[in-house]
């Protein structure tokens, strides 16, 4: 199937879906569910945190109050094309633009685990089919049921998914800052003012350009920062997790090692004592 | 991965003889869905609160009232031709629109259910856990787990009425906003401005004030409604736990005194 050809319409409306079930917020959502079995308690809250407080926000309100932005930008001059230019001008992106590419690139990196768990449960299925090959028909169970099995199991965070997990919120964290750090550069802070001085060309001298809801705007920006930075510390709070979960992980693995050398060594000594006990 | 689009929402059907944009309901279609999952762990108010939040709130939000404030800008309409004037003297009595207020009540509002679902989900985790401990492994043991109803003591007693006492707090909090905001609860039809650019004290005219008068009253009235329900669940469920605590304490000291004076009288 490739998407943007003229035939995936004809496509879609006779299978009784429309195009905005295409390529939309819910297809995005049900990619990054399913990435989120393999998640921590953290991470399904975070996910949650995300589609209701930004995305759902951002469809549901955000866009209608974003709706009129250059249709309502009004300049105190008649001149034509002033008011275009003055709107590009200060408005390079708008910020509904923005939140979209923020959301879609910070839901990518879940990405990144589901890719890894698909790639280990495709190579465990091989070694699971050549071992079932091999044993012949002499095993009790049905190798469809471990196959099941294989695909509904959860793999603990351990090893490479660890690694692949932590790089992912490495990279969620950039790009929310990232981006956030984008909004505040490009409108000079979170505040949108009602009334912006412009004098491109063709604008005659200086002419004064009223915003269309600038408070409304305003609170939503502030709204949507807040959720931004929730986000980004429940990251900070996962990843702290994830790694005090390994330093635990290992210091208990080398207590073992410890305690295992420590009891082969007695039991090297107690075989010694049994021996020369049994020579005398 | 295949991509598989969610199910159809109920809600969505009835609405699509309107212009609306089918991925905004979608979404509060999709809302519907999570919210109405946690609807198996409520009591029998908590589910009559649920419906009468879907049907009462969001769906008169979404089916009518969204039309009512659609041309609350393109309708505001002031007595010059100053450029500008209109614009200021709307972002001046208008700070943010009902339906935007209204949407962040309902979403805020309805949030709180998930701590219920989430605690929901790790007890079950945990029964699972203790299941496999104890070499249950019986795949339909496991099936129970996920789907028996859980008793709401405990713990997730204490979650549930948080959860209630948030939802409560919340919806006092934006009805109190909308009195800040809006004075009276009621829209006005002229207001005079001032502000630059407009020259002198100019009169703005408000778009449908009646209409807008009538679904505020609406959803001010659903949301009461609301709140009262949230109070009298959780007067239930304190009724429920002090009764149940009074059964089991019948043998101590507490109790028995209890029972005594309950009887002397």
């Amino acid at each position: 199937m490739q998407h943007g050809c003229p035939d995936d319409v004809e496509y879609f409306h006779a299978n009784n879906l429309t195009a905005d079930t295409r390529m939309s917020w819910p297809v995005l959502y049900a990619q990054i569910v399913g990435a989120n079995r393999h998640s921590t308690s953290l991470g399904k809250v975070w996910l949650s945190v995300l589609f209701i407080f930004r995305v759902m926000v951002l469809v549901v309100a955000a866009e209608s109050v974003w709706g009129d932005e250059q249709s309502d930008f009004t300049c105190n001059t008649l001149q034509p094309g002033c008011e275009n230019v003055c709107y590009d001008q200060f408005f390079p992106v708008s910020h509904i633009r923005l939140w979209c590419l923020q959301l879609v690139f910070v839901s990518t990196p879940a990405l990144l685990v589901a890719m890894y768990v698909a790639y280990r449960n495709h190579s465990d299925k091989k070694r699971l089919l050549q071992g079932s090959g091999r044993a012949g028909f002499r095993s009790n169970k049905d190798p469809d049921e471990d196959l099941e099995t294989l695909k509904r199991r959860r793999l603990p965070i351990a090893g490479a998914l660890w690694w692949t997990y932590a790089c992912s919120l490495v990279f969620r964290l950039l790009f929310e800052g990232g981006f956030m750090y984008a909004l505040y550069v490009v409108y000079d802070g979170f505040q949108m003012p009602r009334l912006v001085q412009c004098d491109q060309w063709p604008c005659p001298n200086l002419v004064d350009c009223f915003i269309s809801r600038p408070t409304e705007k305003t609170i939503f920006t502030v709204f949507m920062a807040t959720a931004s930075s929730i986000c980004m510390v429940l990251n900070m709070a996962e990843l702290a997790y994830l790694v005090a979960k390994a330093v635990t992980r290992s210091l208990g693995g080398q207590k073992e090692r410890k305690t295992c050398r420590k009891s082969s060594r007695e039991r090297m000594q107690n075989k010694t004592n049994q021996k020369l006990f049994v020579s005398t | 991965m295949p991509l598989t689009p969610p199910a159809e929402p109920v809600i969505s059907g009835h609405n699509r003889e309107t212009t609306e944009d089918p991925e905004l309901k979608m979404n509060w279609a999709s809302f519907y869905a999570v919210i109405s999952g946690v609807n198996r762990h409520s009591t029998g108010i908590g589910r009559i609160w649920i419906s009468v939040l879907f049907i009462f709130r969001i769906l008169v939000l979404v089916v009518a009232a969204e039309s009512v404030w659609g041309d609350e800008k393109s309708g505001f309409t002031c007595n010059t031709q100053q450029p500008g004037c209109n614009s200021v003297c709307y972002d001046h009595f208008f700070p943010i629109s009902h339906i935007r207020l209204w949407a962040l009540q309902l979403i805020l509002v309805s949030t709180p259910a998930l701590l219920v679902a989430m605690h929901v989900a790790h007890r079950r985790h945990v029964d699972k856990r203790l299941y496999k401990l104890s070499g249950r492994t019986n795949p339909k043991d496991l099936e129970q787990i996920k789907t028996q109803k859980m008793k709401i003591t405990g713990a997730l007693w204490w979650t549930y009425v948080i959860s209630l006492l948030f939802r409560i707090v919340l919806e006092v909090i934006f009805m109190y906003l909308f009195y800040m905001i809006y004075p009276g609860y009621k829209m006005i039809r002229l207001v005079k401005c001032d502000s630059y650019p407009c020259p002198n004290t100019v009169d703005c005219f408000v778009s449908r004030p009646t209409e807008k008068t009538v679904f505020t009253v609406f959803m001010l009235t659903a949301s009461g409604v609301c709140i009262l329900l949230n109070i009298g669940e959780v007067v239930f469920l304190v009724g429920k736990a002090c009764s149940k605590h009074l059964h089991t304490a019948g043998d101590s000291t507490m109790g028995a005194w209890i029972q005594q004076k309950l009887c002397s009288f």
